[in-house]
């Protein structure tokens, strides 16, 4: 079946898509899709991609990445960005509009997507809720849905009236469009850098209490309850979250949520180093968070793990603590921490990280369907035993705020395809 | 010991070789030329992003006593003005060849940041709502005069806890000497969790006050009532001032202490503060021998030492 029209054959090793696990090669289209999936392609004419001992899979989507352009050039760019998530197998992030200027239009939007068209993984655009993300005034999601924009959302901040987001949930209906909401009330946050608890109190650092959060997830839950409109809950960092949301998914809310791995891996024990590193909003919580945490990916409370890959330079990050801006890398590591941390079997993790992401973003035509014949080619091969450090220094992004520095993590993306093109081959970046 | 940041770092054994070290520099200050050569050729730099007078003076004029050349980085009239980072303003005062370096920050944690960046010894001259591990030690060394030692002593902190490096350090020093700490405040002025303090709470100071052998005081910032932590200073001051009337519930042996500057008025009234058993003045005084012993076990030698002590 390795015809003149197939470019490349991945071989020997053990796919895994929302259709369940099987063995096969992939033959791969010029194309750009796959072109068969078959035992023992023979593969004497095209290039041969090793998949022995690996995990062949759709690729992995993160509903929650911070390329910082236009605005940040000198943390991150649609390039080095896209970069970083090709090496962490991501074939499609959803980019955050908080840049600057902040995506809320349409031209904002096209100009990312634009950026996006040389991206080494495809790149779509999470449109403002308000303008300029301030809370004040609807952005046009209309304009912006017309480009293709399929969530909204504010992050950074919450948007904090609840008038204004209910009405954003209404006419987020009538355009069939997800709200993302960054859960943060911020009269109880304001001021705060940490998590609000005992570490806090010892280190003297002003803290933000898990209510802050737990509050709006609440209020939302009750506003999608008046509004109708779909709901996405982000980066939940609390165990009182985790339980809001699998009460209302009890009673068969359409809510989604997603967890970054940090939040399931570092508490704020961290911060006793006083290094930026650790801050990130929400913060890191505590041991009993991430239980919570684990519980709701494991039992599908939480649908997604999204990276929140927040690059930011040296520089800003060795401020004081409380003058240090929040946020982590998260591309390179997020797959191999959710692989060594939760303790749940691969396809559940592809699950979280692929499909299930992939639907909530509205891109399932292209990303995180079953690897059949006449799909996208948009796949990761990953060897789920390679060992290997998180070295601040190897990573693609252009920041190297990593909070794992030093730290072995096992799984590893070995080869990422972007509409059949090998972006990366052997844990190398191709361009 | 290389830098001194918090009195955690110390435990008993090292709060008391401090403590003792300090006995020597008092009896230096008491002399008619009140200086040693103890850190002769030794730079100090005191760098004060906060202004503090006080400590800052006290600081230098521990590193003078003992000989060595002290500079001050003024923050408020220097290149961090126009935006230089803290590791720039440290590695630039550095090239210039400073021994020690005395910080005081508004945020906490600088100066961990700092000792991670720098060759130089770094003491921890108040960093936020965190830490201020000199001031402990001149608490202790203090109460120690006064009642002998801490052990088995009753200390009661009143106030404003919530946001005091004072506190935080005191409690560390004053249990690791044996003392059993009461803090006495309204729950807004205390931190969110007090898991692992080995303190008491109290919100009663009436019953409090008779039962101790310190009342340590914290001041009271104006800016606590905007700030929707109390209603009113008169309030704060109606149920938790040291007062005249409370005063007297004190034990005849009990001191008063607080870390200046003071609030007279608010926290204190003004007489209790002049009564022969406030010992607030003390307090600076020892400040600085206190000082001097820091300064000295991170920059001097033991041979020093004993010249020192038999000169």
């Amino acid at each position: 079946m390795a015809d003149a029209a197939t470019a490349l054959v991945i071989k020997g090793g053990r796919l895994i898509d929302p259709t369940g696990e099987r063995a096969a090669d992939v033959a791969v289209g010029r194309d750009g899709r796959v072109r068969a999936v078959a035992d023992a392609i023979d593969a004497s004419g095209p290039d041969v991609l090793d998949a022995g001992g690996c995990i062949v899979a759709p690729g992995l989507v993160d509903l929650h990445t911070h390329l910082r352009e236009p605005g940040r050039e000198e943390a991150e760019t649609v390039e080095t960005g896209s970069r970083a998530a090709a090496l962490g197998g991501f074939t499609a992030v959803i980019a955050m509009p908080n840049t600057d200027p902040a995506l809320d239009s349409a031209a904002a939007v096209r100009e990312v997507l634009d950026l996006g068209k040389a991206a080494l993984c495809d790149v779509h655009v999470a449109g403002a809720i308000t303008v300029g993300r301030k809370g004040e005034q609807l952005a046009p999601m209309g304009e912006m849905a017309d480009l293709g924009v399929r969530i909204f959302t504010d992050d950074g901040s919450g948007v904090q009236d609840d008038r204004l987001m209910r009405r954003a949930l209404e006419y987020a209906s009538g355009l069939d469009v997800t709200l993302a909401q960054h859960c943060e009330v911020e009269s109880l946050s304001e001021g705060g850098h940490m998590h609000e608890g005992a570490w806090s109190s010892r280190l003297g650092v002003p803290g933000i209490p898990p209510e802050a959060e737990e509050l709006m997830v609440m209020r939302d839950l009750a506003l999608a309850r008046l509004a109708g409109g779909c709901m996405h809950f982000q980066h939940l960092s609390t165990a009182g979250s985790v339980a809001l949301v699998r009460q209302a998914k009890a009673k068969s809310m359409l809510v989604t949520a997603e967890a970054c791995p940090h939040h399931f891996t570092l508490t704020d024990a961290e911060v006793a180093s006083y290094d930026p590193l650790f801050k990130v909003n929400p913060p890191l919580r505590t041991a009993d968070d991430i239980l919570a945490i684990k519980a709701g990916l494991s039992d599908g409370t939480i649908d997604a793990i999204a990276t929140d890959h927040a690059p930011h330079t040296q520089e800003v990050k060795e401020a004081p603590f409380d003058e240090a801006p929040c946020g982590m890398l998260g591309l390179e590591t997020a797959l191999a921490l959710a692989l060594t941390e939760l303790g749940l079997p691969i396809e559940r993790v592809l699950a979280l990280m692929s499909w299930q992401p992939a639907l909530i973003a509205g891109i399932d035509d292209h990303h995180g369907g079953a690897i059949v014949e006449g799909a996208p080619a948009n796949l990761v091969v990953i060897d789920p035993e390679a060992t290997w450090v998180v070295d601040p220094f190897r990573l693609a992004s252009r920041s190297r705020n990593t909070p794992y520095a030093g730290r072995s993590l096992t799984g590893r993306v070995r080869h990422t395809l972007l509409w059949g093109e090998p972006v990366v081959v052997d844990g190398e970046a191709q361009r | 010991m290389r830098h001194l940041l918090s009195v955690a770092d110390l435990g008993a054994d090292g709060i008391e070789e401090i403590l003792r070290l300090t006995d020597s520099f008092v009896e230096v200050s008491e002399r008619p030329i009140p200086k040693v050569p103890a850190l002769r050729g030794k730079t100090v730099v005191s760098l004060f992003y906060e202004d503090s007078t006080r400590t800052r003076l006290s600081f230098e004029t521990a590193a003078k006593r003992l000989s060595a050349d002290t500079m001050t980085f003024s923050v408020s009239t220097s290149s961090v003005k126009k935006g230089e980072s803290i590791r720039d303003t440290v590695q630039t005062i550095e090239a210039m060849g400073v021994d020690a370096i005395v910080v005081r920050h508004q945020s906490a944690g600088v100066p961990w940041q700092i000792a991670g960046w720098s060759s130089s010894a770094v003491v921890n001259a108040g960093d936020g709502w965190h830490e201020h591990p000199t001031q402990a030690l001149l608490d202790c060394y203090t109460i120690q005069q006064r009642l002998g030692s801490l052990e088995g002593k009753s200390v009661a902190i009143v106030g404003d806890v919530k946001h005091s490096r004072v506190a935080r350090s005191d409690v560390l020093a004053f249990t690791t000497l044996g003392a059993e700490v009461t803090l006495v405040a309204p729950p807004t002025l205390l931190p969110p969790s007090l898991d692992g303090w080995p303190v008491a709470v109290s919100n009663e100071i009436d019953e409090v006050l008779p039962k101790v052998d310190v009342a340590y005081l914290l001041r009271m910032q104006n800016e606590r009532q905007t700030e929707a932590l109390l209603p009113s200073l008169r309030e704060y001051t109606a149920r938790f001032g040291l007062t005249r009337r409370r005063a007297h519930l004190l034990g005849p042996e009990a001191i008063v202490m607080h870390p200046g500057p003071m609030n007279r008025g608010v926290e204190i009234a003004a007489e209790v503060a002049d009564l022969p058993n406030a010992v607030i003045v003390d307090q600076v005084r020892n400040g600085v021998a206190v000082r001097m012993a820091v300064l000295f076990l991170l920059l001097g030698s033991g041979s020093q030492l004993e010249g020192l002590e038999h000169g």
